[in-house]
C-alpha cells in the first residue's frame, strides 16, 4: 500500500454539489446558469434516459419478464440500486425495521419516481394543532419558487382552490381511464374527494423549452423517458447544466467527509472513486449537500473536526433526529363488471390520472393530520406475476355459462379466465403524514463501516398510535370505496395484528427531516435558507431540511427549496457574505 | 418540442427508418461491429449483464424434469383457437430461467415434480411423463382445485398453484401471450380518454 495517496486538486470551484437528484440537480442548474463554476459529485454511474431508459421494451426482452430480482421495481425500472447495496450496509437499533432505498446513478431516485408532484400547503408549513414545530418559512415564502419550478419543469393538474392543496401553474391533465370512473363513483358514495392527478409529465409541449419532448403516453415513466417528457433530475437539470459549460460532473465519487479549516468553514470534500478506489480531495468556496436526507445526515455526522467535534453543523445534536417517512397502506381487488372488456390502448401517463387529496377535518377523528389516496388499475403491459393467484379470483364470479366455477383449475377454461379478468384489477394506496419525532432517528453506527471504510448509519424508528390509527382509517376508507364501486377485494384485510397494513418506515421512500431547518440554532441545524447555523458556506438541499412533511410527496418541495437556497447563495455571493 | 418531434427523437418516422435500413446494409454492419462492445447494454449495470450470462450458462432441471414441466404447462395452458400452447410459447425455458433467477422456487419445484411422480407411480406404476393423458388428468384433478382438496393432497395442490402461476407468467409475457390478451399499448400514441362506445357500454357518458 505504499502507493496509497490522496490526489488533491488545485482547482477551487465556486461550489461543490454532492448528489445529483432533485435537490443537487436543481442547485447545480441554478448556479451553473448564473455563471458559477460548479463541481458535482455523484456516487453512482452516469445515466442519461435518452440512451439508457428501458422504455418501450416488451416483457419477453427480459429473461425474467420484468421480475424484480435485481431491481426492486422490476427489470425495466430506472433505478440502479435498491433496498440493499452490496458492500454498503446499514444497521437497525432496538428491533427497528427501517427500509432505506438508495439509487446510485446520475439523477438518483428521480429517474424512476412516480412523478406525483404536489405542493405542501400553508398548514403543512405552519400546523395549527401544535403537535409539531412550525417551519421557519411559510407557504407564501416558498410559493414563488413552486411557481418557478412549475414553469421550468412542467406539471399537469387542475385548479381546484383547495386551501391546503395549493394549485400550481398547470399543463392539462390526462383524461381518466375506465376504472378511474368507477373509482370516482365509489369514492363519491364514500364521501371521498377525487380530483385530476398532478404529475411532472409534459402532456403538452413545455412553453419555451426546446430540449424536451412531449409525452407520447406509454405509461412507463418509471423506466425514465427517452424524450425527456417527464421530470428526471438527470434529463431536466444536470444534463442541461453541463451544457452551460459551467458544471463539471464526476460520477462514481463517494464522498467521505466535508473538509474544514481551523475556523470551521468548509473548504471542500474528500471522496473515493468507487471504481479504482483512488482517494481525492477537491476544493470549493461553498459546499452543498444533496445526497438524500439520510446520506447527507451521515456525511455531516462523519465530518468531525476540532471546530465541529460532533460532526459539522451539529452543535445542536439534532442531525439524524426527526427522521420521518410517509405512512403507507394499500388494498386491492377487481371490478367484475369490467370482465371481458374491450381492448384498446389506455397506457396513459406513468404518473397518476386521478387522486384524492385529504378531504376530512381532524376535529372528528382520532388521529392528527391526514393522507392522500393514489389509485391503480387497468390494462397494463403484462409482466412477471401476470395472472398470479388466479385460484383466488376465478371462483368468485360466474363463468361464461352463468354458473360459479370451482376456483383454480386448468386447461382451455382457465386460459379463458386470464383473458376475461385482464384489465379488471383495481387498487388504492394511502400516503399520509407521519409525525416528526425526536425519538425516530438515524445515527452513526459506532461499530460498522462500509466497503470504503466509511462509518454507516444505524436506524431507530418506531411507529406511534397516531400513525397506526391513520392506517386503520385508510383501510376502512378503502373498503368503503371498493364496495361503493362494486369491486371485489382480493388482498387480505389487514387488522390490528399487522398495524392495519401500515408499511415499515422507509418503505414509501419519502424519508425526510434529518438535518432540519429552524430559527433556533439549539433545536435545528440549518437556518431558514438551509444554510448551516454553524458553518455559513455549507448548505443542504435535499429533503433533510424538512421540519415536518405533509402527506404530499417530497420532490416538488425539494425542488422549490433547493432553487430558493441556490438563489440565496447567489445573492450572498454578490454581497460577498459567503464564498 | 411537440409530440411529432418526440417521435422523431425516438426514431419512429419514415426518415429515420431509412437511416436504420442503411445501417443494416452489409458495409455499415462491419463498421458498427468494430465500434461496439457486445458486452455493454445501455442502461444495464455490469453486474446484471454478468449475472444473466452466468444464469443462462447453468442448468437446473434435468431432462426428465423439464419434460414433465412441459406436459404440466400444456395441461394448464393448452393450444386453442386463439393461440398456441404453453410449450409453443417456450414456457418451460422461462421456468428453467426463473428458478435460477429466484432460487427460492428451486425446492418447491423440484420437490413438487418428485411428489407428482410418486403419486403417479403409486397409482399407475409409471412416472407422470410416462402416464397416459387420462391418467395424468386423474392426478391433476386431485390437485387443481384448492378449495376441495382431499387429505394428503395439499402439498400437491400447493405445487400446482405454483406451476399454474409460473405458467401464466411465462405464457402471457411471451409475444404470443401478449397478442392473445390483446394488450394494445407500448407504442407512441395520444391518450384522448375512454372511447365513446366504451363509455356508452358502461353508462358513463354523463361522467365525462
Amino acid at each position: 500500500m505504499k502507493d496509497f495517496q490522496i490526489k488533491k486538486s488545485d482547482t477551487e470551484y465556486d461550489a461543490i454539489v454532492i448528489g445529483s437528484g432533485a435537490g443537487g440537480g436543481m442547485a447545480a442548474y441554478v448556479l451553473a446558469h448564473a455563471g458559477q463554476k460548479v463541481l458535482m459529485l455523484e456516487a453512482g454511474d452516469h445515466f442519461d434516459p435518452r440512451t439508457d431508459a428501458q422504455q418501450l421494451k416488451w416483457p419477453w426482452e427480459s429473461p425474467r419478464r420484468g421480475a424484480s430480482t435485481t431491481r426492486p421495481f422490476g427489470d425495466f425500472d430506472a433505478s440502479y440500486g435498491g433496498w440493499v447495496l452490496d458492500g454498503e450496509p446499514y444497521t437497525q437499533k432496538d428491533g427497528s425495521e427501517f427500509a432505506w432505498f438508495r439509487s446510485r446513478m446520475l439523477g438518483g431516485r428521480t429517474n424512476h419516481w412516480g412523478r406525483i408532484s404536489l405542493r405542501m400547503g400553508p398548514e403543512d408549513f405552519q400546523p395549527k394543532d401544535g403537535l409539531t414545530d412550525s417551519w421557519p418559512i411559510t407557504y407564501d415564502d416558498l410559493k414563488p419558487f413552486y411557481d418557478k419550478v412549475d414553469r421550468l419543469i412542467g406539471v399537469y393538474g387542475t385548479v381546484e382552490g383547495i386551501e391546503n392543496e395549493p394549485d400550481g401553474i398547470f399543463l392539462p391533465p390526462p383524461k381518466p381511464r375506465l376504472h378511474e370512473y368507477f373509482i370516482r363513483k365509489g369514492a363519491k358514495k364514500a364521501g371521498v374527494t377525487v380530483i385530476p392527478g398532478r404529475g411532472s409529465v409534459l402532456t403538452e409541449a413545455l412553453p419555451g423549452n426546446k430540449d424536451r419532448g412531449s409525452c407520447f403516453f406509454c405509461g412507463q415513466c418509471g423506466r425514465s423517458c427517452k424524450v425527456y417528457a417527464d421530470f428526471s433530475s438527470s434529463s431536466c437539470l444536470v444534463i442541461p447544466a453541463i451544457k452551460t459549460g459551467n458544471l463539471t460532473l464526476i460520477t462514481n465519487a463517494m464522498v467521505r467527509e466535508v473538509l474544514t479549516d481551523k475556523s470551521g468553514l468548509a473548504t471542500g470534500v474528500s471522496y473515493v472513486n468507487t471504481r479504482d478506489l483512488q482517494e481525492h480531495q477537491v476544493r470549493g468556496k461553498v459546499v452543498i449537500l444533496g445526497a438524500s436526507a439520510c446520506e447527507s445526515a451521515r456525511l455531516l455526522m462523519n465530518s468531525k473536526s476540532t471546530a465541529h467535534p460532533d460532526g459539522i453543523a451539529n452543535s445542536s445534536g439534532v442531525i439524524g433526529k426527526y427522521l420521518h417517512d410517509s405512512t403507507g397502506a394499500s388494498l386491492s381487488g377487481f371490478l367484475p363488471q369490467l370482465m371481458d372488456r374491450k381492448r384498446y390502448n389506455e397506457d396513459g401517463v406513468g404518473s397518476v390520472h386521478i387522486y384524492s387529496p385529504w378531504w376530512l377535518n381532524n376535529k372528528n377523528l382520532d388521529f392528527p393530520r391526514g393522507y392522500h389516496i393514489e389509485y391503480g388499475g387497468g390494462m397494463h403491459m403484462p409482466a412477471y406475476g401476470f395472472g398470479g393467484g388466479m385460484q383466488g379470483m376465478n371462483g368468485l364470479v360466474p363463468g361464461r355459462d352463468g354458473k360459479i366455477k370451482e376456483a383454480g383449475g386448468y386447461g382451455a377454461s382457465l386460459k379463458d379466465d386470464y383473458r376475461r379478468f385482464y384489465g379488471t384489477g383495481v387498487g388504492m394506496a394511502g400516503r399520509g403524514t407521519a409525525i416528526a419525532r425526536e425519538s425516530n432517528y438515524c445515527e452513526i453506527d459506532p461499530k460498522t463501516v462500509d466497503k470504503y471504510g466509511i462509518p454507516v448509519l444505524r436506524f431507530h424508528y418506531k411507529w406511534a398510535p397516531e400513525e397506526v390509527k391513520q392506517a386503520k382509517h385508510m383501510q376502512d376508507t378503502f373498503k368503503e370505496v371498493m364496495h361503493g364501486m362494486g369491486a371485489i377485494i382480493t388482498s387480505p384485510l389487514p387488522g390490528a395484528d399487522t398495524n392495519y397494513g401500515l408499511e415499515a418506515p422507509g418503505k414509501i421512500i419519502h424519508e425526510v427531516g434529518t438535518v432540519r431547518m429552524g430559527n433556533d440554532p439549539k433545536k435545528s441545524a440549518l437556518n431558514k435558507y438551509c444554510q448551516a447555523h454553524d458553518c455559513k458556506n455549507l448548505f443542504v438541499v435535499d429533503a433533510a431540511p424538512f421540519v415536518q412533511q405533509g402527506d404530499k410527496n417530497a420532490t416538488w418541495t425539494i425542488l422549490a427549496l433547493s432553487m430558493r437556497t441556490a438563489e440565496f447563495i447567489l445573492a450572498q455571493k454578490k454581497k460577498l457574505n459567503v464564498g | 418540442m411537440n409530440r411529432r418531434d418526440s417521435l422523431k427523437a425516438l426514431g419512429l418516422t419514415a426518415i429515420s427508418s431509412a437511416v436504420l435500413l442503411d445501417a443494416c446494409k452489409p458495409g455499415a454492419e462491419k463498421e458498427q461491429a468494430s465500434g461496439m462492445d457486445s458486452t455493454k447494454q445501455p442502461g444495464r449495470q455490469d453486474f446484471e449483464i454478468e449475472r444473466d450470462k452466468r444464469l443462462q450458462e447453468t442448468k437446473f432441471f434435468n431432462e426428465h424434469e423439464i419434460t414433465t414441466i412441459g406436459i404440466l404447462a400444456d395441461i394448464i395452458i393448452p393450444k386453442d383457437d386463439k393461440s398456441g400452447s404453453a410449450t409453443d410459447a417456450k414456457v418451460p425455458e422461462f421456468i428453467e430461467f426463473i428458478v435460477k433467477d429466484i432460487p427460492t422456487y428451486q425446492t418447491p419445484m423440484r420437490g413438487g415434480l418428485r411428489w407428482l411422480d410418486l403419486q403417479s407411480l403409486q397409482r399407475f406404476d409409471k412416472t407422470f411423463a410416462d402416464a397416459s393423458p387420462e391418467q395424468r388428468i386423474n392426478i391433476v384433478d386431485d390437485i387443481a382445485y384448492p378449495n376441495k382438496i382431499k387429505p394428503g393432497m395439499l402439498q400437491g395442490a400447493g405445487f400446482f398453484n405454483l406451476m399454474r402461476d409460473l405458467t401464466a407468467s411465462g405464457f402471457f409475457t411471451s409475444e404470443m401471450g401478449v397478442k392473445d390478451l390483446g394488450y394494445a399499448g407500448n407504442k407512441p400514441n395520444r391518450w384522448e380518454g375512454v372511447p365513446a362506445d366504451v363509455l356508452k357500454q358502461y353508462g358513463l357518458e354523463d361522467m365525462v
